[in-house]
């Protein structure tokens, strides 16, 4: 191999400004607009991503914590919930913060896209805040602070407009998302200033061929990410034999909910690359690095896709991604060629092949880890298994870390496009937007993002450390029972 | 002015602009009390005015998310190009909202002063900035911004900081200070109560004085605004309106019916808010030095059937929304008690 001359450099050079002379570097990463957008939106949408499916995740758990406490009357479920209230208050405040971040950055940054699609696409981000957020935050109001203003089944109802709040909007970001991945009900105008995308068909819109099976998958995510949290500090205590009662009651609710919520997730996985394969079979092959049309498609464990010569090492079961994708080992799987014959129609694969592969393998991970849990639990040996134990504290990563990569996945697949077939990401650019200010703007979120995730972690361990309130244990105001003010 | 028959687009217009009124109502008290936080010394007035505001100041933060989302659905080329054309103060605005929000959520888990401290200063400038922006970003609309054939803002940002902007800017964070002070007066009792009740004249004089700037610079150098108000003289029976409910202020908090008061202080905003929508209209945002690239609801409006989608929408959820806004209000209603559930 002819050694590169003295000049060039091996390793990838970031460019903010200037210019670098061809040949001069292997892999030159140029931080144009287009980069920095990207990176922001990828950045802000990540670490919001933290927050939401813990809200819609707890949410569920508090519904259930306060209807085991209306049903049987044990009061350990009333300290059960009002302690994880105080954890989903602490993430449902910076999901807000962060929150109102996204909905500003379409069109700071992406204004292009949204004149495109504003039509479709706005239509269903006002409908996520007259349906979804007022309901949230109204009754979050009640469920925070009204443990002694309203009556049992008053909160009660509270907590379940709260978590259906954040179901709901989960519903409309989701199906707003869809469209991008799967436009449905639309047709392209030219408004004299550009084209754009204008709703024809609103329920055709929002059932758009791909919006159903992710908005399951999501809710799959979110409902595992709040299920684990709490198994995650049910096991911590047990381990440093703190709160036991509290901790093995929390770890029952966890585990059944983390079992089920894991094994839903393995039928919408299923659903979801069924409806890959059949509308975005760039996705699907980006997914698996497939780049020729086979039959008996194999389907990888885990491996790396060499990019230049366009294969991926890795072990794989034969025949398997045919059966996945098409419910039959003969079927063909279509491959990069043939779905994107343009490279430049192609996302990156290996990074798409190694997102996805790193959100499945943690799914089937949390399945052995629920299952495994809910078997000892059931046999009475949980509480003295400490590696199970400790197994069960990392476990709140596996959602987490499987939610970021599946979106990673999901929307690093669908590129070059900004809305699939109809718009390339560089098409959706603010026009007036210069790289400078985007880079300002980029590491001032980065900075503040740090500092909140920081404060965070520490609020959270000290909330943890500090447990459940023992006065808990006996409701008080209009939540006690009458027969307990007696005596 | 004619609006003729009471088309979609206009009805948007107006659905629009009560959104944002609600949000300058509600989100307007508390980022008034915010503005207000460090003038209280101790830690447990401190505590009071939190939560005060506590239960309802991220349901009155979504009335700005869900104006925004409305203006993304129904005037697309407006938010695309206010958005990217304001792009740096935007994200100071949201620098600030977030602050806020979790200055709120995060000043009182822990005992340390500086802690507290460290929040508090978060809390109060968040507020003020937020104000400010927000603020800033309406005298843009009005006064004007460059906008080219593209309808795509041509200034930078310095060109929104223009004295009129910030004027509009200070009268904001000034109106806010009023309603907010007044909101706290409402829900505090005792030693606090008293001394929130002294601020409460000067909040208003400052307001007034403001307001009173800002008229004036309006009628003199906004002339598009003003020749609306030529030619429309009804116009100044909301102007009438809005300034008595202005004088009823005192009045109120003198008789100590601080709700009525409150109330006054909300029709106040109401006024303003109708006053500067009829004032604007059919522009969303008005383009200078040349009018013709503004921005109306005719060139920069969703399609007709969106439109009406959306309506059908609105027309479901918002009665629902007010329901149970006022249900939850009511909830709380009364005087600020610290429990251990408080911030």
């Amino acid at each position: 191999m002819p050694r590169p001359p003295s000049k060039r450099w091996a390793y990838p050079v970031i460019v903010i400004a200037g210019k670098v002379e061809p040949g001069q570097a292997e892999i030159v990463i140029t931080m144009d607009v287009l980069t920095l957008s990207r990176l922001q939106f990828a950045a802000t949408i990540s670490f919001h991503y933290i927050y939401p499916p813990l809200s819609i995740g707890l949410g569920m758990m508090l519904v259930i914590m306060e209807a085991l406490w209306l049903k049987t009357k044990n009061p350990l479920y009333h300290q059960m919930a009002r302690f994880w209230t105080r954890v989903f208050a602490l993430t449902f405040a910076i999901g807000v913060a962060t929150g109102i971040v996204m909905e500003f950055e379409f069109g700071t940054n992406w204004a292009s896209y949204s004149r495109y699609v504003g039509d479709v696409f706005g239509s269903a981000l006002a409908a996520e805040g007259i349906f979804a957020f007022f309901l949230e935050s109204g009754f979050l109001a009640v469920l925070l602070f009204g443990w002694d203003k309203v009556g049992r089944k008053m909160h009660f109802f509270s907590t379940c407009m709260v978590c259906l709040g954040a179901h709901f909007s989960a519903i409309w970001i989701v199906v707003a998302n869809s469209w991008m991945q799967t436009p449905a009900g639309y047709h392209i105008v030219d408004t004299g200033k550009g084209p754009r995308a204008e709703i024809t068909d609103f329920c055709a819109m929002v059932f758009n061929p791909s919006s159903m099976d992710r908005l399951f998958h999501t809710l799959c995510g979110a409902w595992q990410a709040g299920a684990f949290l709490v198994v995650s500090v049910s096991a911590w205590y047990l381990l440093k034999r703190k709160h036991e009662a509290f901790a093995k009651a929390s770890m029952r609710v966890g585990l059944a909910v983390g079992l089920l919520a894991s094994l839903l997730q393995l039928v919408s996985g299923h659903t979801s690359a069924l409806g890959v394969a059949e509308n975005q079979p760039v996705k699907l092959a980006a997914f698996e690095g497939l780049y020729h049309t086979t039959t008996n498609a194999p389907l990888t464990m885990f491996g790396w896709v060499n990019e230049k010569n366009e294969k991926v090492i890795g072990p794989a079961i034969p025949g398997m991604l045919s059966l996945l994708a098409h419910n039959d080992t003969a079927k063909p799987v279509t491959g990069l060629h043939e779905a994107a014959p343009d490279p430049k129609d192609r996302p990156p694969v290996n990074f798409t092949f190694q997102m996805f592969h790193l959100m499945v393998g943690i799914g089937f991970g949390m399945i052995a880890a629920a299952t495994f849990g809910t078997f000892f639990c059931w046999r009475g040996l949980l509480f003295r298994k400490r590696w199970m134990l400790w197994l069960l504290v990392l476990s709140v990563l596996g959602p987490q870390i499987a939610n970021q990569a599946g979106w990673f996945a999901a929307e690093v697949g669908r590129q070059p496009w900004i809305v699939q077939g109809l718009m390339r990401t560089s098409e959706g650019l603010s026009a007036v937007v210069k790289a400078n200010t985007v880079l300002a703007s980029l590491v001032l979120f980065t900075f503040i993002y740090l500092l909140l995730f920081a404060v965070f972690v520490y609020l959270l361990n000290d909330k943890i450390r500090h447990g459940p309130d023992d006065a808990d244990l006996t409701p008080s105001g209009k939540l006690a029972l009458p027969e307990r003010r007696n005596s | 002015m004619n609006f003729g028959s009471l088309d979609l687009t206009t009805t948007w217009f107006i659905l629009i602009g009560v959104l944002f009124t609600g949000y300058a109502m509600l989100d307007g008290f508390d980022l008034g009390v915010g503005a207000l936080h460090l003038f209280t010394s101790k830690d447990e007035e401190r505590r009071i005015m939190l939560n005060a505001i506590g239960p309802v100041w991220d349901g009155n933060e979504v009335w700005l998310v869900t104006g925004a989302g409305a203006l993304f659905a129904a005037f697309p080329n407006v938010y695309a190009t206010v958005f990217s054309g304001f792009y740096f103060a935007f994200v100071l605005l949201l620098v600030a909202l977030i602050f806020r929000a979790v200055a709120i959520e995060f000043r009182s888990k822990q005992p340390m002063r500086w802690w507290r401290q460290m929040w508090d200063v978060g809390f109060a400038c968040g507020s003020l900035l937020s104000s400010f922006l927000i603020g800033v970003a309406m005298g843009n609309i009005a006064w004007g911004v460059p906008i080219d054939e593209r309808g795509e803002y041509a200034g930078t940002f310095w060109t929104l900081l223009r004295p009129y902007p910030i004027l509009l800017g200070v009268t904001t964070v000034s109106l806010f200070m009023m309603h907010g002070a007044i909101y706290a007066v409402m829900k505090t009792e005792g030693e606090l109560h008293d001394k929130l009740r002294g601020w409460i004249n000067n909040t208003i004089i400052c307001f007034i004085i403001c307001y009173a700037v800002t008229t004036m610079a309006t009628l003199l150098y906004v002339p598009h605004m003003a020749a609306r108000l030529r030619a429309n003289p009804w116009l100044f029976s909301i102007a009438v309106v809005n300034m008595l409910a202005i004088a009823n202020i005192p009045r109120e908090i003198s008789l100590r019916r601080d709700g009525r008061a409150f109330i006054s202080s909300c029709v106040a905003m109401a006024a303003l808010m109708g006053l500067f929508g009829l004032e604007m209209y059919p522009n969303l945002v008005f383009s200078n030095p040349d009018p013709a690239q503004s921005l109306n609801i005719h060139n920069a409006s969703s399609s007709t059937k969106t439109l009406g989608i959306m309506l059908t929408i609105a027309l479901i959820g918002v009665p629902i929304v007010l329901a149970y806004t006022v249900s939850i209000y009511w909830i709380f209603r009364g005087k600020v008690k610290l429990d251990r559930m408080s911030y």
